[in-house]
């Protein structure tokens, strides 16, 4: 692993714990899905978690975060309750938006998490935003915005990276290169399919990471967050990495071969950490089981929760498409 | 007759159309080796090469305009942009360009253009999937607007389309992609100019399109159990707006009910309320009432979006009102 | 709850002082029933209402105020009154809460709404053809919200037409005072020649076959079931005008409106000097006795000064006949914003070709004067001509 970033046994354990949270949570999900529970699309995170759980470990809670449709792991890394986002997937009142968001547009603002947005590329506007906001009003604090590959040929994505660079702002662009915009490899959308490349045509400092590895990219999102935090920002981290299901539960993934898919299997990051931590004694048999089995009473509280959870009343339909007030600001 | 889906219908289309004319080609996203998003262009990459079955970047208005220049040169762009939502990225090249350029130079230039796009809600896809923007297109001169909600309309509309001289936005909807229907080999074209009469009645007329139609009918079938003909008019074509035959059919009932899946304010329903007022006020024995979609953005939660959208229920129960409010 | 304005009995009226209260509060009242008498430049009227419920809040008497002013409020069914429920509300609140009757503020516009009906516009444009009132459709709805609509026309038609109001009796001071009514017929008939370019046109009408048809009819029933001519002209014209409906109607705010129904203002002489012509309500569909009974008591009434506010409010045209004594033509001035006047002159004997052969025949001159702005002499002619073939045919009417 790295020699770059001394992480202690505890932040090595959270590592692996927030990951497998992640596919374990995803993996109800896909239950769920299949018996009607969970409807319209689900985009799996399953293989690219090291990218979410790695960045965030380098951001604080004050931090603000933005991600795609393919966001349960972000949202669960962010610290974003299990119980309020599995309600929100069973479309429940007690979800994290009351049902009418969904697996593609969660959201908690009290986490400075600002979703879950099904438009690709239409997050990085929006990130430039924040960050001008957070300039002027947080000093120190950073924006993490998260995108694919596929993000990078829409109009957004070059805009997004020359205002962030026009005006410094303290914005981490993650680029989560899994190679395919769902059926379209990168080599046949994009000219320059290094994607970190694209950065020095803005004159924004980029960084190519092997997005297999939390740990790789845990220091690297750190080195990042540490220029913004003092005013030099923005910054352009490309995260290789794979997603092994379809773009949403199932496609014909005629797009690729299932040898390609186990070979990345082989990379799993999970696996892998947790194969490392035994082989070099930084986690006992007893402590892995113990995570493990914390994570699964986590996620059956969670959907005990969501079952449990309640409709939200008709009546309310038409509720909150124009706000009152803006909502102050509150810390969980 | 033989009975296909209304996504099949629309591949045939395409593989008619890209037979028919060698200028012709589909470029859009995941439209080659995914087969489209809903599935409609499935193994047309395999038939026809990637020349003709082009997958592009997500650049939603890059391919758009790209559309519009490839017409103006001379191919015959057929351009997919997955849902309608996303066409919002592409709003400017097919307004600014695809709808403006024959009148800004003065006639010199036709955009032979057709752009398909997935509409309406009705699948739990949540806010930024399950719009219905048709009824905006349809604000806009300079387009053809098609809205084909029966497998023959799907299955001959594009050749119309193809045919024509101007740029047609073409509005599938992503709830009837699975639908079954009666294909009339007999059939060989349609026209993208008139609505028709999908169901006769003398009680009252039912004005709609897309997914809106099949409710429509569902509708009026419950409705005649209780002795109330309905009328239902498939619109077919939003702009330009046949007129028409909608004041023809309230002519015969008297009384009109518009359904429409997009919002009510300043919707295409609005403006066939006001034609029917303009037209025919002195027809009309009820108030011309609309079922509209809820002015929400549609929400995920299934109670909630259903409540959001026109369901039949809510058809039936405003034909009632309209016919015999007492009973 | 609803209110019960000052109605407008003509084009010119303005205001109006109520007289008299033919009712009480708390009485109920029906759609038609005569509640009030009003006292006009063309005298005392007697007014209905064209509410259901019951009446309450009347205004005091002998006040002059605008058209549309509220006279009373009347409650329907299903409503409570607010002052009752004032009344009994709990005696704990010390004070009492003055009871303030709602007075509309713009006159004006409560004057627009004034027997303004929830009806369908297909009703309505069926109605018109029909010749069906539409205050007579009022509380008949059958469409949402009790509109009127096309089913509920059709059922009005099928329905006998003739639904009298019996008049309510008064011991007010009846009758017109000939100054006020010189004022007001210098009014109208100025505001006629200033505003209304007539034009004239005049017809002699064979009036033998009518003659003769009436002949025989009188002479098989007492003398109170006989016709006189005059109703057989009153029919002879509505008939026509149902065929010319444009001359059936008024002119307002720069075009023609085709009355709702066919209402002819039979011009009534009063012996104090005067003239004044209420309307025979859907003239068209009236059989000659009903027309007949409907003259009598017309004319009657005109002359006590008892007539109804709907009689003075509705003529859509006027007839004149100078009958026996009159003279042999006459050209009359329209009423506006009425678009034409019939005038029939005295029946007398002329020579007359009959099949080529001369002739000793009753004729009859009639005359129309109407309103350029709205027909041409070419219409004219075919709407007299249409009277004249209708006399022809007097068993047909």
């Amino acid at each position: 692993m790295s020699d770059k970033l001394h992480l202690d046994r505890a932040g090595l354990h959270r590592l692996y714990r927030e990951m497998q949270r992640i596919r374990r949570f995803e993996a109800r999900c896909v239950a769920l899905y299949q018996a009607q529970q969970i409807r319209g699309f689900l985009h799996l995170y399953d293989g690219q978690e090291a990218v979410a759980v790695g960045v965030m470990s380098a951001l604080d809670a004050g931090d603000a975060v933005l991600a795609t449709y393919r966001e349960h792991g972000h949202a669960l890394a962010k610290g974003v309750p299990m119980d309020a986002l599995m309600a929100e997937m069973l479309g429940k009142e007690q979800g994290c938006c009351r049902g009418r968001g969904g697996s593609m547009h969660l959201f908690d603002q009290s986490r400075r998490f600002y979703g879950g947005n099904a438009i690709v590329g239409g997050g990085l506007p929006l990130a430039v935003g924040i960050a001008m906001a957070d300039k002027a009003l947080r000093p120190g604090a950073v924006t993490a915005c998260f995108f694919g590959e596929g993000a990078v040929a829409e109009g957004a994505f070059h805009e997004s990276l020359n205002l962030a660079a026009l005006w410094q702002l303290p914005l981490l662009f993650v680029c989560e290169n899994n190679l395919y915009a769902m059926g379209v490899p990168l080599a046949e959308s994009d000219a320059q399919p290094e994607v970190y490349r694209k950065g020095a045509a803005y004159r924004v400092a980029a960084a190519q990471v092997d997005g297999m590895d939390p740990v790789k990219v845990a220091a690297a999102a750190r080195l990042a967050v540490a220029e913004l935090r003092v005013g030099r920002g923005p910054y352009l981290l490309e995260c290789r990495t794979y997603r092994y299901r379809a773009h949403s539960m199932f496609d014909t993934q005629a797009y690729r071969g299932k040898d390609e898919v186990d070979k990345w299997r082989q990379l799993d990051p999970i696996a892998r950490l947790q194969d490392w931590l035994l082989a070099n004694r930084q986690i006992s048999a007893e402590e892995l089981a113990g995570i493990d089995a914390g994570i699964g009473a986590e996620i059956d509280a969670a959907v005990a929760f969501a079952e449990a959870g309640t409709p939200e009343p008709l009546a309310e339909l038409t509720r909150f498409v124009l706000m009152d007030s803006v909502v102050q600001e509150q810390t969980p | 007759m033989s009975t296909i889906t209304y996504r099949e219908a629309c591949r045939q289309a395409i593989r008619a159309a890209l037979q028919a004319d060698p200028r012709c080609f589909v470029m859009g996203e995941d439209v080659g080796r995914y087969g489209g998003c809903y599935g409609v262009t499935k193994g047309l990459l395999e038939e026809f090469g990637p020349q003709r079955i082009r997958d592009t970047p997500l650049a939603e208005n890059g391919i758009a305009g790209a559309g519009v220049g490839a017409a103006l040169a001379g191919l015959r762009p057929i351009v997919e942009i997955m849902t309608c939502n996303f066409s919002l990225l592409a709003l400017d090249q097919i307004m600014n360009n695809a709808a403006s350029l024959a009148h800004m130079s003065g006639g010199q230039f036709a955009v032979p253009l057709v752009i398909r796009m997935a509409t309406g809600g009705g699948r739990q896809l949540a806010a930024q999937h399950s719009h219905s923007l048709e009824g905006w297109y349809a604000h806009i001169p300079g387009l053809k607007v098609l809205v084909p909600a029966t497998v023959e309309d799907a299955r001959h509309m594009l050749a119309a389309a193809l045919a024509d001289p101007n740029p047609v936005l073409i509005f599938e909807h992503i709830v009837l992609y699975n639908a079954e229907g009666e294909l009339d080999e007999a059939v060989s074209a349609v026209d993208i100019e008139h609505a028709k009469v999908r169901r006769s009645g003398t009680d009252i007329s039912l004005v709609t399109y897309g997914n809106s139609l099949p409710k429509c009918l569902a509708a009026a079938d419950e409705l005649a159990t209780a002795g109330i003909q309905a009328e239902v008019i498939d619109l077919r074509v939003l702009r330009p707006l046949d007129s028409a035959t909608v004041i023809a059919s309230v002519r015969r009932t008297h009384r009109c009910l518009i359904v429409d899946e997009g919002w009510r304010s300043g919707s295409i329903s609005a403006e066939i309320a006001a034609r029917v007022a303009d037209e025919a006020l002195y027809e009309l024995d009820a108030p011309l009432r609309r079922v509209c979609s809820a002015e929400v953005p549609v929400p995920y939660a299934a109670h909630m979006e259903a409540a959001a959208l026109p369901q039949v229920a809510d058809i039936v129960a405003a034909a009632r009102a309209l016919v015999s409010p007492a009973g | 709850m609803a209110d019960f304005l000052m109605p407008s009995l003509g084009a010119d009226m303005e205001t109006g002082k109520l007289v008299q209260w033919l009712v009480k509060p708390g009485d109920r009242v029906k759609f038609g029933d005569v509640v009030a008498v009003v006292e006009t430049h063309k005298g005392a009227i007697d007014v209905e209402i064209f509410l259901d419920g019951v009446i309450d809040n009347l205004a005091p008497l002998d006040q002059e105020v605008p058209v549309g002013t509220v006279l009373a409020t009347v409650r329907q069914s299903g409503e409570t009154a607010a002052p009752a429920v004032a009344a009994v509300a709990p005696a704990a609140v010390a004070a009492p809460v003055p009871v303030i009757t709602e007075v509309s503020a713009e006159p004006a516009r409560s004057a627009a709404n004034v027997g303004r009906i929830r009806i369908s516009p297909a009703a309505r444009q069926r109605a018109q053809q029909l010749g069906v009132e539409l205050a007579a459709l009022a509380g008949r709805g059958t469409g949402e919200g009790g509109a009127v609509c096309l089913r509920d026309v059709e059922a009005a038609v099928s329905r006998h037409p003739a639904e009298a109001t019996a008049a309510t009796g008064s011991d007010v001071h009846r009758g017109f005072d000939p100054a006020q009514m010189r004022q007001a017929i210098a009014a109208a008939m100025g505001r006629s020649k200033r505003e209304i370019p007539h034009y004239y046109l005049t017809d002699s009408i064979d009036f033998g076959a009518a003659a003769q048809w009436l002949a025989a009819w009188n002479a098989e029933r007492p003398p109170e079931q006989r016709l006189l001519p005059a109703v057989l002209l009153l029919k002879a014209c509505a008939r026509a005008l149902l065929a010319y409906p444009q001359f059936n109607g008024f002119y307002e705010d720069g075009g023609f409106r085709a009355a709702a129904g066919i209402h002819p203002g039979w011009a009534v002489s009063l012996r104090g000097g005067g003239l004044v012509a209420p309307a025979i309500h859907d003239a068209d569909r009236q059989t000659l006795p009903q027309l007949m009974t409907a003259m009598r008591d017309l004319v009657q009434r005109a002359r006590a000064g008892s007539l109804r506010s709907s009689e003075l409010a509705d003529p859509s045209i006027t007839l004149t006949n100078l009958g026996e004594r009159g003279a042999e033509s006459v050209l009359g001035v329209i009423y506006p914003p009425q678009v034409a006047i019939i005038g029939f002159g005295r029946v007398q004997p002329r020579p007359w070709v009959v099949d080529g052969q001369l002739a000793v025949r009753p004729l009859l001159n009639v005359s129309l004067a109407a309103d350029h702005r709205v027909t041409d002499g070419h219409l004219g002619g075919q709407l007299l001509a249409g009277i004249g073939d209708a006399l022809q045919h007097p068993d047909t009417l």
